[in-house]
């Protein structure tokens, strides 16, 4: 029976064989059968196929083209107050497509080991563990000494509490944050004082304290924890992966995040490729909208068949094209035109646009095939490509 | 202290912002300062704001005192009898008007019965939400405000009588309907702006069902029968001008018969409508491309050319031509001046518009659709009764945008018909639908509106029962014959030899980029190039620098400007505008080089 699986190894894909395999071992089935349903199974697989000369790109853009303009233009959805607020619908597309490197929501579902995830209290300290903590969050006054030439930070103990923090390590804490800034602990508050400082020093001291950081993830802003089928995740606005992962508590391996560069970054570019999947379907899916997950594919594809991610942009994907009408005819014809004049580059009219703007007929469908013909005669003497 | 500005000029300060604006409104009310002022509060900058200025929209509400309004039964009794008029309430008080900023500060009650003790203001009536083709709407409390909106909107298309001194005029572009009625459904609006005598619409039959696929996607089936007798016929009008300009040098355009002597002299066959004076006579028969007013103009160029060429000096003929596409019958002429004292010819045409396929026309519900079939009433369903509907619409249309108006109207249509009274549709204030069924169920029609009907091709009767009635069509003033347009070749641009724009023009049609992608998507390579060979050329190119070369034709010799003519000249085939655009590039100091290579 292996052996007659084994016969179209080359001709179908491995998942599909290995299923034919289990169910045919369930059906007990005889070799002239086997033969019979594998050649229509091969069948069924070769009009599946795309055909040579398929225009799947256009095909693909149209797919999205066309939906996105009954997107509603929505940017802000508030689903439920249990939810963080992100970007979706076409804003968000374009965001994906365009590859671009600050997203306007990032967000992030952090989801915790086992042991740490039933607890609804050990959650939210954790939630609180990861949020970005600045020192103006757990101060309630900040007070300038003109006397004294120093600031006086008043400090809520209860905020401080909730972070788990005692007095001690605030000051330490402080002192690493700010540098050449003696940071002392009084009865009433903390001291902040630098060394020979004027009046308006001190002043943007007072400033620059209070968006001195102190515990927590950078760039987390907020946090929420949510149920979600019997166990907590922590929703986050703002993403960073790489410190989240640092925290113990934290399963790395099912943190989310919506900010594919970071995702590149962090966990790679085949993470990345999925990371656009995922990100564009759930626009789309949102929207109620439905668009084949093979588009999405090949956008995700292209845009990291590199290895790094390229959005599809003049400085992206498009950039990068062969042809120079190509690129000419997408955005800043100009530019490219002159640089291509002072680069002596060749447009082979090899893709579509090309063809179009000369009025050829394009290498897809019907004007792919050429005939070839073997030519006797003056014509024959003809040399290829006369001018270099 | 709360600052105060008057007309966004700050005035000064007050002590208690309450007191102070309770005094102000007390003063206008009792007249003792202009009621065009308006106060308001602003709770968030603590301020006072007073606005004189013009322009502000505002609009009227009965004061409210302790929880009772200021108009009394004993007004309104007075108002009836004409004894006071509006202005007097004013006047005492009783109404006052609020700008937007105002009515911030106030707490406006819907109606009478509504009224709290808290309520400063009342509506003098909950129809004052809506505006006045809003309200236009028969059994508008039934829909969702977008279909009101599009009711009302379809409704500033419709065809009427637009004015009734339409004959005096020159207007562009207008239509007049024939025979319009008033509704048989209407509402408050329709008395106050005196719609009887100027209506847009006809009350006709209507049938909610489809009919062999010719009423899908919003189309409608029109009895052809119905169209002969007269529904929905308009006259179109349209005016054409001839002015006789000045030009400099003491030349002017001469409106009368051309001479034959003239440049572009047509043929006398074409001017045989002109009179004497070169203006067509009244009654006359027109159609595309027939002159009718003759004109000429003096020669375009003057000076060096006078000297040396004869052919130069002749006039040029400057007729006015009937449109492409239009044509009618000639239905005033008039000869006089413009302001600047020049000749001014103005000839009106006048043209029957038989409704046709592709013509528009709506309901007062938004639903609004296109003839697709007109049939004559043999082939059309037929009631027990033998009613057979003017219009058919298809219930399609009516789930997906919940028209329950729509509906409702046919109802009241019906029972109106049937009782030969008018309807009141006032949106909240109108007829229950309930007393329409009883009326239906009276006349001993069914109370649901539906009518047992027979197909009219086979006379079978239909399995179910079709909803049928009355209801208030208008014709809308987009017409197939102002919009039908196609070419095949025609005019083309100087520029990029490709196909002019614009129907008035005889342009062509676009094959727009996104329709190229469809094109390119379906793989229809060799279709995609037929479709833009509109402007394709054959240029002659040097093979040696890749620039164009010159085909000289009249000396049969095909040389490159650059390299002489001892080089390999090849022709080949490309569109136009790429011609151009490597030309383009020529001008931006740029050397495309077209390199050749051999198909075979």
């Amino acid at each position: 029976m292996s052996d007659l699986i084994n016969e179209y190894k080359d001709v179908l894909p491995e998942p599909i064989l290995n299923e034919v395999k289990s169910e045919i071992e369930k059906r007990k089935l005889t070799k002239d059968k086997m033969k019979e349903v594998l050649e229509k199974i091969k069948e069924e697989y070769e009009t599946a196929l795309v055909d040579p000369g398929e225009a799947i790109g256009i095909i693909t853009a149209e797919s999205f083209g066309e939906p996105s303009t009954q997107m509603t233009l929505n940017v802000k959805h508030f689903a439920g107050v249990a939810e963080m607020n992100v970007t979706l619908g076409l804003p968000r597309l374009i965001e994906i497509f365009d590859a671009t490197k600050n997203p306007s929501t990032p967000a992030m579902e952090v989801y915790l080991k086992k042991e740490y995830a039933k607890d609804a209290k050990v959650v939210r300290k954790i939630a609180y563990k990861l949020k970005e903590t600045k020192l103006k969050d757990v101060a309630s006054e900040f007070l300038i000494d003109i006397a004294k030439l120093s600031v006086r930070v008043v400090i809520d103990k209860t905020k401080l509490k909730d972070l788990g923090m005692s007095e001690t390590e605030l000051v330490a804490v402080l002192s690493a944050g700010l540098r050449n800034i003696q940071v002392r602990s009084t009865k009433e508050g903390i001291t902040l004082k630098g060394k020979e400082m004027a009046l308006n020093e001190t002043y943007t001291l007072k400033e620059k304290a209070k968006n001195t950081f102190i515990s927590g993830v950078k760039k987390v802003t907020h946090v929420l924890p949510v149920k979600r089928g019997g166990e907590f995740v922590i929703l986050t606005a703002g993403s960073n992966m790489k410190d989240v992962f640092e925290i113990k508590e934290v399963d790395s391996s099912r943190v989310m995040s919506n900010d594919i560069h970071e995702i590149a970054n962090v966990l790679g570019i085949e993470a990345a490729r999925q990371a656009i999947i995922n990100e564009a379907s759930k626009v789309i899916n949102n929207q109620g909208l439905d668009v084949d997950n093979r588009h999405i594919m090949l956008i995700s594809d292209a845009m990291t068949s590199q290895g790094a991610i390229r959005g599809i942009t003049r400085t992206g994907l498009t950039g990068e094209k062969e042809s120079v009408f190509a690129r000419a005819s997408f955005e800043t014809p100009i530019k490219h035109l002159i640089n291509a004049a002072m680069t002596g580059e060749k447009d082979r009219l090899n893709s579509v646009i090309e063809n179009v703007i000369l009025n050829q007929p394009v290498p897809l469908g019907t004007g792919l095939p050429d005939l070839i013909v073997a030519v006797n005669g003056a014509l024959s003497k003809k040399k290829n490509e006369r001018i270099n | 202290m709360t600052d105060v500005y008057l007309d966004e000029r700050y005035v000064g300060k007050v002590e208690n912002a309450e007191d102070f604006i309770k005094k102000i409104v007390e003063d206008r009310r009792a007249e003792k300062i202009p009621n065009t002022l308006n106060i308001h509060y602003n709770e968030e900058f603590d301020e006072v704001t007073i606005d004189t200025s013009n322009g502000r929209a505002r609009r009227p509400l009965v004061i409210v005192r302790d929880g009772k309004s200021l108009l009394t039964k004993e007004h309104v009794e007075k108002i009836k009898k004409d004894e006071i008029s509006w202005d007097d309430l004013i006047k005492q008080g009783v109404i006052e008007y609020l700008d937007a900023a105002e009515e911030e500060n106030t707490f406006v009650a819907l109606e009478e019965k509504d009224l709290t003790n808290e309520h400063t203001h009342m509506e003098i009536a909950p129809i004052t939400i809506l505006g006045l083709t809003t309200s236009l709407v028969p059994y508008g409390n039934f829909d969702a405000a977008s279909k009101l909106n599009g009711g009302s909107k379809n409704q500033k298309h419709a065809l009427g009588i637009y004015v009734t001194n339409f004959l005096l005029r020159m207007d562009t572009d207008v239509s007049i309907l024939h025979y319009p009625q008033k509704p048989l459904v209407k509402s408050f609006m329709h008395d106050i702006s005196s719609y009887d005598t100027h209506p847009s619409g006809q009350n006709v039959v209507i049938a909610e069902m489809c009919y062999d696929g010719y009423n899908m996607e919003d189309a409608i089936v029109v009895n052809k029968s119905s169209i002969e007798r007269g529904m929905s016929r308009s006259t179109y009008f349209r005016p054409y001008n001839a002015e006789e300009l000045r030009y400099s040098g003491g030349l002017i355009d001469e409106i009368g018969m051309p001479d034959k002597e003239i440049k572009g002299y047509r043929s006398e066959d074409d001017y045989k409508l002109l009179e004497s004076d070169g203006v067509v006579y009244p009654g006359a028969k027109v159609k595309a491309n027939d002159v009718i007013i003759g004109k000429t103009s003096p020669p375009r160029f003057l000076g060096e050319m006078e000297e040396f060429s004869f052919a130069a000096n002749v006039r040029r003929e400057s007729s006015v031509v009937i449109r492409q596409g239009e044509g009618g019958v000639v239905d005033m002429v008039v000869v006089t001046e413009n302001g600047e004292g020049n000749k001014l010819v103005q000839v009106r045409l006048r043209d029957e518009r038989v409704p046709e396929v592709g013509d528009k026309f709506t309901s007062r519900h938004g639903q609004k659709g296109v003839i697709g079939l007109t049939i004559g009433q043999v082939d059309l369903p037929f009631s027990g009764g033998g009613v057979v509907p003017d219009i058919l619409h298809s219930p399609h249309s009516i789930p997906s945008r919940m028209t329950v108006s729509h509906m409702i109207e046919i109802l009241a249509g019906k029972a109106g018909a049937l009782n030969g009274k008018e309807i009141d549709g006032s949106t909240f204030d109108a007829e229950p639908e309930r007393n329409l069924r009883d009326t239906l169920f009276e006349n001993g029609f069914r109370d649901s509106g539906m009518e047992t009907m027979y197909n009219g091709i086979t006379g079978e009767r239909y399995k179910v029962r079709i909803y049928i009635g009355n209801m208030y069509y208008l014709k809308l003033k987009h017409m197939v014959a102002n919009k039908l347009h196609a070419r095949a070749s025609g005019r083309i641009q100087l520029l990029t030899r490709q196909p002019i724009e614009g129907r008035s023009k005889g342009g062509g049609l676009r094959l727009g980029e996104m329709e190229k992608d469809c094109f390119v998507a379906h793989g229809a390579s060799l279709l995609l190039k037929e479709r833009f060979d509109s402007d394709k050329t054959i240029i002659h190119i040097c093979e040696s620098c890749g620039m164009l070369a010159i085909n000289d034709l009249f000396r049969k010799r095909q040389y490159c400007t650059r390299c002489g003519d001892n080089v390999e000249i090849t022709p080949i085939e490309l569109s136009y505008a790429f011609k151009l655009l490597l030309d383009e590039l020529r001008s931006l100091g740029i050397h495309p080089k077209l390199v050749l290579r051999s198909k075979y």
